[in-house]
């Protein structure tokens, strides 16, 4: 980032982290867990032990970071390097973000940016018209649906935890990521212990990865003795059954059905419902079980918005609720030629033109890359 | 605790009440070590002969005599701690392990009758911490302690995705609920032996302790394995020691990984003596095609991490970081 946006940008986190202490805590059991923060334009730095609140507070005024992060782990001695800290356990954890949903709508909230003279588009184009290149950065802006579509993930995935691994809906936290996708967090100390493989077993049964027409009696040899199971079952042998069954005078017509086609064409059937019913996380961050993760109430230096938990995820309109940092007008050179909504507000297209704005949208378009300080 | 009768203590001498026994009949080393008591001696051996052999002692319940079940199995626990071999010791843990089993899945089938019940799930939840339950004619138990266990299976059927789940628990047969603690039984007993103490043994023990220590040569290791490996190696190594199936691409992992390090065929080839599929010939053609000594030449480099991940045969610890492939473990350590 150049330094000129740099500073404004800094400014406006520093504004934000000095007037909201209040929002911005330590988790549970701070003292057992790794911190780690990020400042513009260099490097992360990790194996930080924080006490309480208040040594956090210290170092966002000292550093007035980019980005903070903190572990879900817990160790004996946090702020050691890896191999000594003494992993006692680690939050259950689960990312969905927008950009892993492959959403139709994806194309027509991307900016292409070139990457030698900056130039910005918004269709796809093979070279930049300006100067001939051929590289460019994908930048995503602001999408209601898309924070929709990860809202439909994130209730299949609660309605997982809940009724089939046995998590109350108390110890289910959920937080918007800051960006474009949310992070939920499983308080249950009952999960907390696995490790890396059993995680990773978990996160495929969230995803119906790996599944076997077996498991839902259908055989490879023997295929006229199928054995489906029934609507009133538990886990994912009932939720099939629900969606396949959806109408109950049609039982024996699919059942029938179902037989005859036989084990591959199950099999199929069983991709086309990973597609639709297993629920889209990725993989790697609840696998990883020594993850500094984004700490909740902090801000997300891609986009200026703050990592915040949803009380009510139907209503929630990050683009309004996370949308935190000051108000007063800046100028910049916006270079944004499409669109976006920030509380309730629109604000662009811009093409590289001189605007006065609100400081919260000037710093969105300034980490989105999209600006630049006159 | 619950009252076990002498049968019990036959099918599981391992349990604290064999001790126990012993103690009541009021018979000492001393004693065990006299002419009259040779039968016992050797059948001590001949169960640790039979183990190592990965055969799996199985006398016929009914016409067996019950003190000498329990006092051979005692025998040969102080035979294999005198010849302190740690290759025998294993295999007879396993092989007991294995032998333990068939009852506890025995005990569990029978399972109109409670009372036969309570000891198995009693012996499953004292010594591995597992609650077991019974609902009609299945077994559940916890998600977590199911993923703990089955996550060092790779079949597609031990995947929880492919097992019945409702409300936190996994629906197990009587036979998958023994299963999935082998390992652990075996790890019980071999800890069990080690953990004794005994101090002098009997003379005429000596000869068959002397016997014990030629036999574990058989079986002694030729491959150096080595502390310094990564955990993927670790886990592939421990998965043949304790007979279970490494899957293909294990197997590909460990030979690739282990010839990388500069070992030879010769030396890579007896770490698969131990698989339950195990075929001298075959496995030598196929570490001498991997290497690239037969057939086209090529010589196949060991495989990412990301593969390695992919096929859930990863087990990463913090010592891990920064590094894309198993070969590079240990020389980019960061700090
Ligand atoms: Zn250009
Ligand atoms: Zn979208």
């Amino acid at each position: 980032m150049l330094e000129k946006n740099a500073i404004l940008v800094e400014g406006a986190f520093k504004e934000y982290y000095f007037n909201r202490f209040d929002f911005i805590h330590v988790p549970v059991k701070a003292n057992e867990r790794e911190f780690g923060y990020q400042k513009i334009n260099s490097g992360m730095i990790r194996h930080l032990a924080m006490k309480n609140d208040k040594e956090l507070h210290l170092l966002l005024m000292k550093e007035i970071p980019s980005d903070v992060y903190c572990s879900n782990a817990y160790y004996s001695f946090p702020n050691l390097p890896m191999s000594e800290k003494d992993w006692k356990g680690a939050d259950l954890i689960f990312d969905i973000d927008a950009k892993d949903l492959a959403l139709p709508c994806r194309k027509d909230h991307t900016v292409y940016k070139c990457t030698s003279c900056n130039d910005t588009i918004t269709g796809h184009q093979s070279e930049c018209s300006k100067c001939g290149s051929t590289k460019f950065e994908t930048i995503s802006v602001s999408c209601n649906n898309c924070i929709s579509e990860s809202k439909k993930e994130v209730s299949k995935l609660i309605e997982i935890l809940t009724s089939d691994l046995a998590i109350k809906r108390e110890e289910i936290e959920v937080y918007f990521s800051g960006n474009e996708g949310f992070h939920v967090r499983i308080t249950s100390g009952a999960y907390e212990t696995l490790g890396s493989q059993e995680r990773a077993d978990l996160v495929d049964y969230i995803m119906f990865n790996g599944t076997v027409p077996e498991t839902f009696g259908i055989k490879k040899q023997d295929a006229s003795k199928v054995s489906l199971p029934t609507t009133d079952e538990g886990g994912w042998r009932g939720r099939i059954a629900r969606n396949l069954f959806a109408s109950k005078a049609k039982t024996l017509k699919i059942t029938k059905q179902i037989t005859s086609e036989g084990y591959s064409s199950f099999q199929l059937k069983l991709e086309e419902i990973k597609r639709t019913m297993g629920v889209r996380v990725d993989p790697k961050v609840t696998m990883d079980i020594h993850r500094i993760f984004r700490l909740e109430g902090s801000i997300n230096s891609k986009s200026g918005l703050a990592k915040i938990q949803c009380d009510d995820l139907d209503s929630f309109d990050p683009f309004s609720q996370a949308c935190l940092l000051g108000h007063d007008e800046v100028q910049i050179v916006a270079n944004c030629p499409l669109p976006i909504k920030l509380k309730n507000k629109k604000y662009g297209p811009y093409y590289s033109e001189p605007v006065s704005l609100p400081k919260y949208a000037a710093v969105y378009m300034l980490c989105k890359g999209l600006g630049n300080v006159v | 605790m619950l009252k076990l009768g002498i049968k019990d203590l036959v099918k599981y001498p391992f349990l604290a009440e064999a001790g126990e026994y012993l103690r009541e009949t009021g018979l000492g080393l001393e004693q065990l070590g006299e002419p009259d008591w040779k039968p016992i001696l050797e059948k001590a051996y001949g169960r640790i002969v039979v183990a190592s052999s990965g055969q799996i002692y199985s006398p016929d319940m009914e016409r067996l005599d019950n003190d000498s079940e329990i006092l051979s199995f005692i025998v040969a626990i102080i035979l294999l701690k005198s010849a302190s071999t740690g290759t025998l010791t294993r295999r007879f843990s396993l092989a007991e392990a294995r032998r333990a089993e068939k009852y506890l899945q025995q005990d569990l089938w029978v399972q109109k009758d409670k009372k036969n019940l309570e000891l198995p799930l009693k012996i499953i939840q004292e010594l591995f911490g597992i609650r077991v339950s019974v609902e009609n004619d299945e077994f559940v138990i916890k998600i977590p302690d199911y993923l703990r266990r089955s996550v060092h299976f790779h079949e597609k059927e031990w995947k929880l995705v492919n097992r019945r789940v409702a409300d936190g628990l996994v629906y197990l047969t009587a036979h998958e609920t023994v299963r999935l603690i082998r390992t652990e039984l075996g790890e019980y007993i071999n800890s069990k032996i080690q953990s004794i103490s005994i101090g002098s043994i009997p003379e005429s023990f000596r000869q068959r302790v002397q016997d014990l220590i030629l036999l574990a040569k058989r079986f002694s290791d030729t491959t150096i394995v080595s502390s310094d490996y990564p955990p993927c190696i670790k886990h592939a190594i421990g998965v043949l020691e304790r007979g279970e199936n490494l899957p293909h691409s294990g197997r590909f992992l460990l030979a690739t990984y282990l010839l990388a390090r500069g070992q030879t065929v010769d030396q890579i080839a007896p770490l698969f003596k131990n698989a339950p599929d195990y075929n001298e010939r075959v496995t030598k053609y196929q570490l001498e095609h991997i290497s690239g000594s037969s057939g086209k030449g090529t010589k196949y480099q060991c495989p990412s991490c990301d593969k390695l991940r992919s096929e859930n045969l990863c087990f990463a610890t913090p010592d891990c970081d920064g590094i894309i492939n198993p070969v590079q473990f240990g020389k980019k350590r960061k700090n």
